[in-house]
């Protein structure tokens, strides 16, 4: 049986629910987007961790689009608790409201049908 | 040590084509137009040409395509694709091939069609799977997001980036070849509509046709030619990433490591520098790559450009013909940046001309904020 690339496991895992992020067991720094090595030392031992869930909102911008084709909409990076960064879109709020810093919680939705890494403000 | 590509090759033609408006022509005629212009005024022709380096947005195999229409046969070929910033790089790949004697005359050419024909940014390029699903709007998202941090990070204003545009558009006003040429104030650029926070529609470039040319050659013929050859000093590339979310430090490029390596191989200063041409396709762009080619310090490039600075009138001169925020942005603006800064050089700018001007930067920039491309050109008192 061939083995699954890192971009199919992490987007099986999506399409369970699941968010798994890759570390390097050699320089020990979490890697986003899934890949074949390790893009801060090179290293090709890599391990599969549950992610915490948690992280902050490293920068954001608000794209203004015509309420008839659906309103504006948020797109932000995220900086996980572990401390690679995603691009993701943080619900539950107005979109220009979503500042830098904002702790946030991740979860697994959808866009369009397809699961997607979504965030929500974290409460309280 | 003096690097060994330091002054050994020099643009000796150059020209413009369908600036603006061009209904009805392909790219290709539009690139044509160019590069017969930059021959003529080099006082060549198409069979002199050995080799031709082009990249177009629709070609991922653009030199085989533009020596195919130009009905050419060149012995080197370059397509090498980092995005606008192409054909700052092909000053360093022409460099490489005319001295190591690969080619004896280079042709640099570029044209687009894309305002007439598609009204919109036309790119090969699909957006990243990581980011796809989260629709950013590309490119500006990326920029927006950029420049969402710099403000974060050093409070710079929506209003220091409105003095960027107005400041390009203070200097298309007199160019001929300038597309937009209206009165532009800081309040004009706050009150237009919001595309992708915190930019709005006038900070982001022009959509317009256009192309241009260079002609080089090896710097021991450089006077042969009509027009004073313009040396080319230092070049150099850096890249940090080719999608958004892989930037390492949204408010730092890679023009950091490349204006410090053109610097040190034309051998002087950001002080040294009479005229900057910046690849400005949002406001953001002049801003950090004037603190990241050391014109200023990292977090002060919204301070800088207040008050004019960069204007008309103003100690430094950027974007003197008024970049692709008001003259013009056919997809690439990469061409233009040295297109300017060779005519300033020259003396044969068409809008305003600087008196003196010996050393002149041109700075590109591709993907978004990925590619870094720094050159510095010289007149003959400089190698």
């Amino acid at each position: 049986m061939t083995e699954t690339g890192p971009d199919a496991t992490f987007r099986d895992g999506l399409k369970r629910g699941e968010i798994n992020l890759q570390k390097c067991r050699s320089c020990g720094q979490s890697i986003f987007f899934p890949r074949a090595l390790c893009p801060h030392c090179h290293g090709t031992d890599l391990e599969w961790q549950p992610i915490s869930g948690r992280g902050e909102v490293y920068t954001t911008t608000a794209v203004r689009r015509k309420p008839e084709r659906g309103g504006d909409y948020n797109v932000c990076m995220i900086e996980l608790a572990e401390g690679a960064r995603m691009m993701s879109r943080v619900d539950g709020i107005a979109p220009e409201q979503v500042t830098i810093g904002l702790a946030v919680d991740l979860f697994v939705g959808e866009i369009d049908g397809r699961a997607a890494v979504l965030c929500k403000p974290v409460e309280g | 040590m003096v690097h060994e590509l330091r002054g050994k090759t020099a643009i000796v033609g150059l020209g413009i084509g369908g600036l603006g408006e061009a209904p009805g022509r392909t790219s290709y005629e539009i690139m044509t137009e160019s590069a017969l212009a930059a021959l003529k005024d080099a006082g060549l022709g198409l069979g002199d040409v050995d080799g031709l380096f082009c990249a177009m947005m629709e070609d991922s195999m653009s030199a085989l395509m533009a020596a195919e229409y130009l009905g050419i046969r060149p012995r080197h070929v370059d397509s090498t694709m980092t995005g606008g910033s192409s054909f700052v790089h092909y000053l360093t790949t022409a460099a490489m091939a005319l001295d190591a004697g690969l080619c004896d005359v280079a042709l640099i050419c570029y044209g687009s069609n894309q305002r007439t024909a598609a009204g919109k940014l036309v790119t090969a390029s699909r957006i990243p799977p990581y980011e796809e699903p989260y629709q950013p709007r590309y490119p500006i998202s990326a920029y927006a997001m950029a420049a969402a941090r710099h403000m974060h990070e050093y409070g710079t204003t929506r209003e220091q980036l409105a003095d960027v545009a107005v400041a390009a558009r203070a200097w298309a006003q007199p160019n001929p070849e300038a597309f937009e040429r209206g009165d532009l104030t800081r309040e004009d650029v706050l009150a237009s509509r919001m595309v992708s926070d915190p930019l709005s529609v006038r900070d982001c470039c022009l959509v317009t046709d256009g192309g241009g040319a260079l002609v080089l050659v090896r710097a021991d013929r450089a006077g042969d030619f009509p027009n004073a050859p313009v040396h080319l000093l230092g070049m150099a590339t850096d890249s940090t990433h080719r999608q958004i979310s892989q930037m390492p430090d949204f408010t730092v490029t890679a023009a950091r490591e490349s204006g410090k390596r053109a610097f040190d191989m034309a051998g002087v200063s950001p002080a040294d520098i009479d005229v900057l041409e910046l690849y400005d396709a949002f406001t953001i762009n002049t801003i950090l790559f004037l603190e990241d080619l050391g014109f200023c310090k990292k977090g002060e490039g919204g301070a800088f450009v207040e008050g004019g600075r960069i204007a008309p009138g103003g100690a430094l001169p950027v974007n003197t013909y008024g970049g692709g925020l008001s003259c013009t942005h056919p997809g690439m603006l990469g061409i233009f940046t040295v297109i300017e800064a060779a005519r300033q050089i020259r003396g044969d700018a068409p809008g305003i001309q600087l008196d003196g001007v010996e050393l002149a930067l041109a700075h590109g920039n591709g993907g978004v904020l990925s590619s870094q491309v720094t050159a510095i050109l010289g007149a003959a008192s400089t190698v």
